[in-house]
C-alpha cells in the first residue's frame, strides 16, 4: 500500500492531525516524547526490529488472524454479507496485544527496565503484563477501583502474570481517572520507566505509534479480502473507546474513499440521559491526557464523566485522529446503548458461536442495525477486537442467570 | 507597568529571595480565598500563585488534587476566579499568576482569557500542559496584550530545552524540583543545585524552585543557588487541615512568615 497520500502522512512532525494531537504534556515528560520519538523513527526501518515484531506477532501472538464469513449472521440480517476480523483469537483475546509487543520492543531499545500501564476493561492491562512477562521487564498497571470489580477476571490474570495491579480511587473509578494516575506515575519515573499506553490517545508521538502497531488489522483485511472476494469491503465497523482497533482497522483503507468508516461509540444509559461514552457524536474539543481531541466537557473545561456498560468504551476523550476523521468527514460515528450492545453480545454468541467482547457487542450491534438495509452484495468487515470471557460474570449478574 | 518585573527588581535591590506561595482559588470557596489571600499578603508573600481548579490535574500529587475537587465542588469556575481577581485588585497590589491546565482556557477561548485576565489584573500565567511547542500563538498574543507566560523546566529537561525555554519564557522561570508530581518532600532532589546554575546561565530573568517545598529549611537550601521558592502543597495542606477560619489563618501567617524568615537569613 503507497504512503503517499496526505492523510496517510499525519501526523505532521509536531504531532498534529490537523488542529488535533500535539503534546501537551508538562515539561518533566517533554524529552521522553522526544527520546521517544527519535527512537520509534530509528527502529521504524530498521530491518532487525522489523523482523523481531513479525517474529512474535506470528509465533507468539499467533498472527495472522482469521477473516472469517459470518455466514448465518449474515443470512440472519438478510442484507450485506458480513465478515468478522478475528482479533479475539489473538493470544490474551484482544487486538491490544499487537502495540503491547512492539512497545515492549521498543522499551528493551531504550534500556528501561520497567514499564506502566493504564488500563479499563482490563485487555490492555493482560496485554501489557503478558509482554512484560515474556520480555521480563517489571510491570504495574493501573486500574480503576470500579473496572476492578466489573473485570474480576482480568484483574487475576494480571496478577498471575507477574504484574502489579494499582487500584485508583480518584474521580469516577474508571478509564479516565487510571489514565491520569498512570501519566503522574510516569512523571514521576520517566527516567527509568516506559508508559505503554493502550489506544491511539495521548501525547505525540503514542497515537502515531499506537496506530503503526495496529495496522496490522488493517493491512491484513486488505490482503485477505481481496484473496476471498477480489475486491475491497464497503465498509468497515469497529468500536471506539480510545479507538485503537478501530484506527488499526481503518488506516490501511483511508485513502480509499469508496470504503465508508464507521467507529462506534458507547450510548450507554441512551444519549439523552447524559450518561454515555459518545464522545465523538456529542462532544467538542478539548485537551485531556496530553493531546487536543474530541472531548465531553462541560461549558469550564472540567472533563465530564463518561458512562458505559464496557469498561473498555468508558472513557471522555478518544484518539485525536478519529477526531481528525470526524471533522474531515472522512469516518462517521454512530453510538450503540447499553441494552442494544447486549443483544449485539448475545446475536454474535448465538449465530456464530462466538461471545464477544462488550465493548465489540457494540459493533455488532450496529452491524445489526445497518447490514439489514444494505445490498446482499456489499461487504462488511467488523473488527472483531476481543472476546467476551472477561465479561460473562457481569453480564450474568445482569442476566440474573449466576453462575 | 508590569507587577512581576517590577516586584523582581525590588527584590534584588533589596539583596533578598522571592517567596511565592500558592493556593487553589475557591478553596473550600472563593469567599475564603479572599480572606486566605489578604493573609497570605500580610505575611509577606512576593507573588500569589492562585491555582484554576481542574477535573484532572495530570502534574498534581494527592494535596491539590483534593484541593481542586474541593474547589470544584464549592462552584468555582475560571469565569468566578477571574471576577474574584478584579475584587482583590481594589485592594491589594502584589503580582497575582494564575496556574491552571489548559483546557479551562481553551474552552474560556484563549484569546478572550488573556484579554479578560490582563484586564482585571492578572500579571502571569502558568500552564504546565501548554509547553512552549504548543504555546506559540498563545504566547505571541498574551505578549501584545502584557500578560506574562511563565514556563517550567524540569530535572530532565537536557540543554537544548533549557536554551529554549530561557528565551521564551517570560516573568520568572518555574523550575520542577524533582522528578515528579506536586506534593511535599522532605528533602532536595539531588544535583538540584548545578542543574539551576546552569538555567541561570542561559536565563536573563529570575529562575525559581517549585514542587516539594515544605518547610522553611528546604526553602532556605533551594534559594542559595535559587532567586526565591514556590511553596504550595504545604500551604494547601494547612488550609485543608484547619476548617476553622480564625484558626486557619493564624497558621497560615506563622507558616508563611516562618519560610520568609528562612529565606530572607541565607546562613
Amino acid at each position: 500500500m503507497d504512503d503517499n497520500t496526505k492523510s496517510m502522512e499525519l501526523p505532521d512532525a509536531q504531532g498534529h492531525f490537523g488542529p488535533f494531537g500535539g503534546k501537551y504534556v508538562i515539561e518533566t515528560l517533554m524529552p521522553a516524547l522526544d527520546s521517544l520519538e527519535r527512537l520509534y523513527e530509528e527502529v521504524r526501518n530498521d530491518p532487525k526490529f522489523q523482523s523481531d515484531l513479525k517474529y512474535y506477532l506470528k509465533e507468539y501472538v499467533g498472527r495472522p488472524t482469521p477473516l472469517f464469513f459470518a455466514e448465518r449472521l449474515t443470512k440472519h440480517l438478510g442484507g450485506a454479507k458480513i465478515y468478522l476480523k478475528r482479533e479475539d483469537l489473538n493470544h490474551t483475546g484482544a487486538h491490544k496485544i499487537n502495540n503491547t509487543i512492539g512497545s515492549a520492543l521498543l522499551t528493551l531499545r531504550m534500556g528501561k527496565k520497567r514499564v506502566i500501564a493504564e488500563t479499563g476493561a482490563g485487555q490492555h492491562g493482560v496485554a501489557t503484563a503478558t509482554a512484560a512477562a515474556l520480555f521480563g521487564l517489571k510491570c504495574d498497571v493501573f486500574m480503576g477501583e470500579e473496572d476492578i470489580k466489573r473485570q474480576a477476571l482480568n484483574v487475576f490474570r494480571m496478577k498471575l502474570l507477574g504484574a502489579r495491579v494499582v487500584p485508583v480511587s480518584a474521580g469516577t473509578r474508571t478509564l479516565k481517572d487510571a489514565t491520569s494516575e498512570a501519566i503522574r506515575e510516569w512523571i514521576t519515573s520517566v527516567e527509568t520507566t516506559h508508559y505503554i499506553i493502550g489506544s491511539v490517545v495521548g501525547p505525540h508521538p503514542y497515537p502515531m505509534i499506537v496506530r503503526n502497531f495496529q495496522r496490522v488489522i488493517g493491512d491484513e483485511v486488505y490482503e485477505q479480502i481481496m484473496e476471498i472476494e477480489k475486491r475491497l469491503p464497503d465498509l468497515c465497523v469497529a468500536c471506539v473507546g480510545g479507538g485503537s482497533n478501530a484506527m488499526g482497522l481503518f488506516y490501511p483503507f483511508v485513502q480509499n474513499e469508496k470504503i465508508r468508516l464507521v467507529g462506534v461509540e458507547a450510548a450507554g444509559f441512551g444519549i439523552e440521559t447524559g450518561k454515555h461514552g459518545a464522545t465523538l457524536s456529542h462532544g467538542s474539543t478539548g485537551v485531556l491526557h496530553g493531546m487536543m481531541s474530541y472531548l465531553l466537557h462541560d461549558d469550564d473545561g472540567q472533563v465530564q464523566e463518561a458512562h458505559s456498560i464496557s469498561a473498555g468504551l468508558d472513557y471522555p476523550g478518544v484518539g485525536c485522529e478519529h477526531s481528525y476523521l470526524k471533522s474531515t468527514g472522512r469516518a462517521e460515528y454512530e453510538s450503540i446503548t447499553d441494552e442494544e450492545a447486549l443483544d449485539g453480545f448475545k446475536l454474535l454468541s448465538n449465530k456464530e458461536g462466538i461471545i464477544p467482547a462488550l465493548e465489540t457487542a457494540h459493533a455488532i450491534a450496529h452491524v445489526a442495525k445497518i447490514a439489514p438495509k444494505m445490498n446482499k452484495k456489499e461487504i462488511i468487515v467488523v473488527c472483531l477486537s476481543g472476546r467476551g470471557d472477561k465479561d460473562v460474570n457481569q453480564i450474568a449478574d445482569r442476566m440474573e442467570m449466576g453462575l | 507597568m508590569n507587577r512581576i518585573t517590577n516586584c523582581f527588581k525590588k527584590i534584588k535591590n533589596e539583596k533578598r529571595k522571592a517567596l511565592v506561595v500558592f493556593i487553589t482559588a475557591g478553596d473550600p470557596d472563593l469567599e475564603e480565598t479572599k480572606s486566605i489571600l489578604d493573609v497570605i499578603d500580610d505575611s509577606g508573600a512576593d507573588i500569589i500563585e492562585l491555582g484554576v481548579p481542574f477535573s484532572d490535574p495530570l502534574a498534581d500529587g494527592p494535596i491539590i488534587q483534593a484541593a481542586s475537587l474541593r474547589s470544584l465542588k464549592s462552584g468555582t469556575t475560571l469565569k468566578k476566579i477571574i471576577s474574584l481577581v478584579q475584587e482583590i485588585r481594589k485592594t491589594r497590589d502584589l503580582p497575582i499568576v494564575l496556574m491552571t491546565s489548559f483546557n479551562p482556557v481553551f474552552v474560556y477561548g484563549e484569546q478572550q482569557f488573556v484579554k479578560d485576565a490582563v484586564f482585571v489584573g492578572v500579571d502571569g500565567v502558568i500552564i504546565p500542559d501548554l509547553p512552549p511547542e504548543e504555546a506559540a500563538e498563545f504566547s505571541v498574543y498574551a505578549e501584545k496584550k502584557g500578560l506574562d507566560v511563565i514556563h517550567l523546566l524540569a530535572p530532565t529537561s537536557p540543554d537544548e530545552r533549557i536554551r529554549m525555554v530561557a528565551k521564551k519564557g517570560r516573568g520568572f522561570i518555574y523550575y520542577i524540583s524533582l522528578t515528579g508530581t506536586t506534593g511535599v518532600r522532605v528533602q532536595l532532589a539531588e544535583g538540584l543545585g548545578d542543574k539551576v546554575a546552569s538555567i541561570k546561565q542561559s536565563s536573563d530573568i529570575p529562575v525559581l524552585i517549585g514542587f516539594g517545598i515544605s518547610n522553611p529549611d528546604l526553602a532556605r537550601e533551594a534559594t542559595k543557588f535559587s532567586d526565591g521558592v514556590i511553596v504550595g502543597s504545604a500551604v494547601v495542606k494547612l488550609i485543608e487541615s484547619n476548617s476553622d477560619p480564625i484558626q486557619r489563618n493564624k497558621k497560615l501567617t506563622e507558616f508563611i512568615s516562618s519560610i520568609k524568615q528562612a529565606i530572607s537569613d541565607p546562613r
